[in-house]
């Protein structure tokens, strides 16, 4: 509403406080910093993979990219909408939301540079490969998702419609997963992550756990500044309805 | 009333009442007619164009037929689905429906058993249209085939259905219903391709027997969770 009152400012202008200097945030600044040391790191300083090539270096930020968008971000989405339909916490909602639209960049990240690699290596851009379909269908999920979310007026309809459908995709994934790993794929089997020593050399291993850590404080940082944009929002429409 | 008698008397109660609102939903078709038209005519049309978008020397009618025919089931089904609810969105009758005495839970299966209703019988129509013009010999092979339509058109229903739910409430509802669904009919249409493409070509029915379990499994999940969620997709 144009008639606020200048006697109730919404925010105070005092003080900066220490974690945002005038909206930069700090931790973001930390994230990007680590995020472009450790490209540097794998572009300069990381030995080139004797057969796949230069291209090989595409998976410090791929597979980084996966375990936040699919291990992290979707079962964040499905734990905080049942959450939500369990306890009714606006703040679930609000984890729900930001969970969803981190999840939807990282799993873009996933199939943006997954064709570049394959192209490369397996001479073509797209394969219909299972854990390749899987995800692109969990990425069109969480875009319909997202698209509910923007579709329903008041905030409280939003949270609950939005909650259902979140909950429910837990249960689809196993089944889109079990549908199209019918389809035998042919995506690269564990590196890192299996019974054995992991069978990368120990300065690429160095360079990919760097990548991970440096992705994950990338993801939570994104996310701590939608959730608190999404309170602020709701805040903001609190306002302008009362 | 002592409280086995009330337990008695419920579970017939909640047929009965399940039953009432799909009879309703089902004669509102019946006499108008208006989404069991456009779904069929729909039907109809896009096998005719199918037909046209290969080459019949180059690809088999058999590698085609499956996939046309469930790709069919999908978006016809979607016809019906948004009108479950939009249809009670005129003169507020869903409050009316909310009101009375019959429970959210009852709403929903005669909501599901109407739309289940509805897109079997736009696939009774579609499957004799699919073997017309691609030149099925469908032979033997009627009775598992209708099985697989049963079981893939029990499940769509019931995800649809709460999807249309969902989208009665928001001001997309036509155009998010698909946004929503079709990633969620993935496990329903390509098991039911997969197995109507191994029925027709005169397999052995062995060879279909996970896509027949994935089918089965994903039924029995979804109705019971659809069945659980749908009273929180209702205003209190």
């Amino acid at each position: 509403m144009a008639t606020h009152s200048p006697a109730t400012p919404v925010t105070s202008t005092a003080a900066p406080n220490w974690r945002s200097v005038q909206g930069i945030d700090a931790f973001l600044i930390v994230a990007l910093i680590a995020v472009i040391a450790v490209c540097v790191r794998a572009i300069w300083y990381t030995p080139v993979d004797a057969m796949l090539g230069a291209a090989q270096k595409i998976f410090y930020i791929h597979v980084p990219a996966a375990i936040g968008g699919l291990y992290i971000a979707c079962p964040l989405l499905a734990v905080s909408s049942l959450g939500y339909l369990w306890i009714k916490d606006e703040r679930l909602d609000r984890l729900a939301e930001a969970s969803a639209e981190v999840g939807l960049l990282f799993m873009g990240m996933v199939l943006v540079t997954g064709p570049i690699w394959a192209r490369t290596s397996w001479g073509t851009w797209w394969v219909w490969e299972a854990r390749i379909t899987s995800t692109v269908f969990l990425w069109l999920m969480v875009l319909g998702y997202l698209v509910l979310r923007g579709a329903v007026e008041t905030a409280e309809t939003r949270a609950r419609l939005s909650a259902v459908m979140g909950g429910l995709a837990v249960l689809l994934v196993p089944f889109v997963h079990l549908t199209v790993r019918l389809f035998r794929g042919m995506h690269p089997g564990p590196v890192v992550l299996k019974p054995e020593a992991p069978s990368l050399p120990a300065e690429m291993l160095t360079t990919f756990l760097w990548a991970n850590v440096a992705f994950l404080l990338l993801f939570f940082a994104l996310l701590r500044i939608r959730f608190r944009w999404a309170g602020l929002r709701n805040a903001v429409t609190a306002l302008e309805t009362a | 009333m002592t409280a086995p008698q009330v337990s008695a008397s419920r579970a017939p109660a909640f047929v009965a009442d399940a039953w009432r609102v799909a009879r309703k939903d089902l004669l509102i078709e019946f006499r108008t007619r208006s989404a069991f038209l456009a779904a069929t005519v729909f039907a109809v049309l896009a096998v005719a164009i199918f037909r046209f978008t290969w080459d019949p020397t180059a690809i088999p009618a058999m590698d085609l037929a499956p996939g046309v025919l469930w790709v069919i089931f999908t978006f016809s089904g979607l016809l019906g689905l948004n009108r479950s609810f939009s249809l009670e969105l005129a003169e507020r009758a869903y409050d009316g429906l909310l009101a009375s005495q019959v429970s959210r839970e009852s709403i929903f299966v005669g909501k599901v058993f109407a739309n289940f209703v509805f897109v079997s019988a736009i696939q009774a129509l579609a499957i004799p249209a699919v073997a017309l013009f691609f030149g099925l010999e469908i032979g033997g092979a009627w009775g598992v085939l209708i099985g697989i339509v049963l079981l893939a058109a029990l499940g769509l229903s019931a995800v649809g259905t709460l999807f249309a739910a969902i989208a009665a409430n928001t001001r997309l509802a036509e155009l998010l219903l698909p946004m929503m669904t079709l990633p969620f009919f993935v496990p329903l249409v390509i098991p039911a391709a997969q197995a109507s493409s191994v029925v027709l070509r005169g397999l052995p029915l062995s060879s279909a027997m996970e896509w027949f379990k994935l089918l089965l499994a994903f039924d029995l999940m979804f109705v019971s969770a659809c069945i659980v969620v749908f009273p929180f997709t209702i205003e209190e």
